[in-house]
């Protein structure tokens, strides 16, 4: 500061901080408008980092800044631990990446809440300080503080936690199937939630504790577990990008707390795009959100699912990878419907080969995309375009359906509730009224699967029983490749 | 419009960035959604603002610190791999209404081989 002083303080100054951070979070909001198409979306990230890299240096040139040494280490190990992770992790993983980073995020959340409360003083209300032998008596936070910070620790633990355990089960640490306390689940999330709001509120009323700060954390971390163990792996992407929302909301907190504008614009941003999307999945599934929290679907209707195959009175026909390839040879028109099983068995790029070999023959192919496709809104898109499949060919439900009266083969490629005739035509249907894709409407359709196990509905596929369909048992990626090579032989 | 207090100020700051959000947000087409998702979760890794913040500030004890340096080593995580995870994506979007022009694939296939 001795040797710049004229540079440092206009540095420095309160106003030009502030017009940073305004600048970051105008970023921010254009970088986000760029994802509204394809070619845009590039750019538009580009400028949400840059918008973030503004932000890091204004926070940087704050006069209170200091401890150096300790910054340098957290953003060294944060760099070191986040860009190997991102350039290595698998397209077919990005939903548990997201569930990662959302965790972390939560998490970081949760943590500064915690040393500003033991920074106070381990109280939100008045106090006694001694310093240098001489003792302070501090007036405490203002109370909307208080509230705010103690409303982004509740919501970052939650959030971390619950994103820890999204993240192990779909990274298949912890089993996919719902892990319920069964009746009592209810009960014991209001009363986690209870006592962690209390702590909360008691802290807020001045508490002089950090026990019940502490408390309020394990209570919100319990609560975090607790709300999506039991939630299957079908709701996973649900839960995932509602956790976005929360960690959000906690972000925009933090920033009140700590008067940031920035972290406030950012955080309700996040908050406004994770309600958004998780709503659009809800609807997408025909399901309510607090039917989704609630839990237990997913694998908890399977025993229903495995008692009802054997009364299925239809025989299921199974085909071979010659025949599929004949058929799909002499079609004129060939709709592939992707689903989690395509990502699983990394097909994506077999698909595009078979694609290629199709298009040689005039075959007019397309891809049907069901909105809650894979584990993630997007997911399939994101997999076709990783293999260079052009995104004019891939149909949204909405597009795609009319169309299926005029298909002569239907490609499904791991794809099962979505394309369940139950949704339509049961209502008995746990899945009943969901939107599908109608793909029983096109002249035959082709299954590729690995076995006749239920998806994660848990439920059985009237489909596979319907006359016009013809399974092909196996591996995605290997029966794709299989079909593919047959037909070059055609 | 004067707001009364620094309170005051930061809610309509909320509010009106809420609003926005949703309109950004809406214009969003489904093909984007696992991108939009991965981009949003990088965003939100802004929290370490609050952790290089706090971290500066007097009256961190030695636990205090440890913690910090966790909050900004994973708000840094959450920032530099969600950004860098949506380009990579965003990447495979980009330029694909060429590839569906391009005459001979495999040549293309050869340029961005050479490209990558």
């Amino acid at each position: 500061m001795s040797t710049l002083p004229l540079a440092t303080s206009f540095l420095q100054n309160e106003s030009f901080l502030d017009v940073l951070y305004i600048i970051a979070f105008s970023l921010f909001i254009q970088g986000l408008r760029g994802l509204s198409g394809p070619t845009t979306a590039v750019r538009g990230n580009r400028i949400a980092a840059v918008g973030m890299a503004i932000a890091v240096v204004a926070t940087l040139l704050q006069p209170s800044e200091g401890n150096w040494g300790l910054i340098a280490l957290g953003l060294a190990l944060g760099a070191a631990v986040g860009v190997p992770a991102a350039r290595q992790v698998k397209m077919t993983a990005m939903p548990q990446m997201v569930a990662l980073f959302n965790g972390v995020g939560g998490g970081a959340v949760l943590l500064i809440s915690w040393a500003e409360f033991r920074r106070y003083g381990s109280t939100y209300g008045s106090h006694a300080i001694t310093l240098g032998g001489v003792t302070f008596h501090l007036g405490g936070v203002p109370t909307y503080v208080a509230i705010f910070s103690v409303f982004a620790a509740i919501v970052g633990s939650v959030s971390f936690w619950g994103s820890n355990i999204a993240f192990g089960k779909l990274q298949e640490i912890i089993p996919g199937r719902p892990i319920t306390l069964g009746a009592g689940q209810q009960i014991v999330n209001l009363v986690l939630l209870i006592l962690a709001v209390a702590a909360g509120v008691d802290l807020i009323a001045g508490a002089h504790s950090e026990l019940i700060f502490i408390g309020m954390l394990v209570c919100a971390a319990l609560l975090g577990n607790a709300v999506v163990l039991p939630i299957g792996g079908a709701d996973m992407p649900v839960v995932i990008s509602m956790l976005n929302a929360f960690t959000g909301l906690s972000a925009a907190a933090t920033g009140v707390a700590l008067n940031n504008p920035a972290l406030i614009v950012a955080g309700m941003i996040v908050g406004a795009s994770g309600s958004i999307l998780t709503n659009l999945m809800a609807v997408a599934m025909n399901r309510s959100i607090p039917a989704i929290v609630a839990g237990g679907f997913g694998g908890g209707g399977a025993v229903e699912g495995a008692s009802g195959a054997g009364e299925h009175a239809g025989t299921v026909r199974s085909t071979s990878a010659a025949d599929a390839a004949i058929q799909l040879a002499y079609a004129n028109r060939v709709v592939i419907v992707p689903g989690y099983g395509m990502a699983v068995a990394q097909a994506q790029h077999a698909v595009r080969e078979l694609t290629k070999e199709l298009e040689k023959r005039q075959v007019e192919v397309s891809y049907a995309i069901h909105p809650v496709a894979g584990r993630m809104p997007g997911h399939m898109n994101v997999l076709l375009a990783e293999a260079d499949v052009p995104y004019d060919q891939l149909k949204e439900m909405e597009e795609a359906n009319p169309d299926f009266q005029r298909t002569d083969v239907s490609l499904v490629i791991g794809a099962n509730d979505v394309t369940n005739p139950a949704a339509k035509n049961t209502p008995s249907s746990p899945i009943y009224g969901m939107p599908i894709l109608e793909v029983n409407d096109s002249h035959s359709v082709i299954v590729i699967k690995r076995s006749m196990n239920p998806g994660f509905a848990g439920i059985e596929n009237e489909l596979y029983y319907d006359p016009k369909t013809a399974m092909l048992f196996g591996d995605a990626k290997s029966a794709v490749s299989e079909i593919t090579a047959e037909l070059a032989q055609i | 419009m004067i707001l009364a207090s620094t309170l005051t100020t930061n809610l309509a700051i909320l509010v009106l960035a809420g609003f926005i959000g949703f309109v950004v947000i809406s214009k969003v087409p489904n093909t984007l959604h696992t991108p939009l998702m991965s981009g949003t979760n990088a965003i939100h890794g802004i929290v370490l603002l609050g952790g290089l913040l706090v971290v500066g500030l007097a009256g961190n004890d030695t636990f205090n610190k440890i913690i910090l340096v966790i909050a900004i080593a994973f708000g840094t995580i959450n920032i530099i791999g969600g950004f860098l995870v949506t380009d990579r994506m965003l990447e495979m979007f980009k330029s694909k209404p060429k590839a569906a022009e391009r005459a001979e694939p495999d040549s293309a296939g050869a340029e961005r081989e050479k490209g990558s």
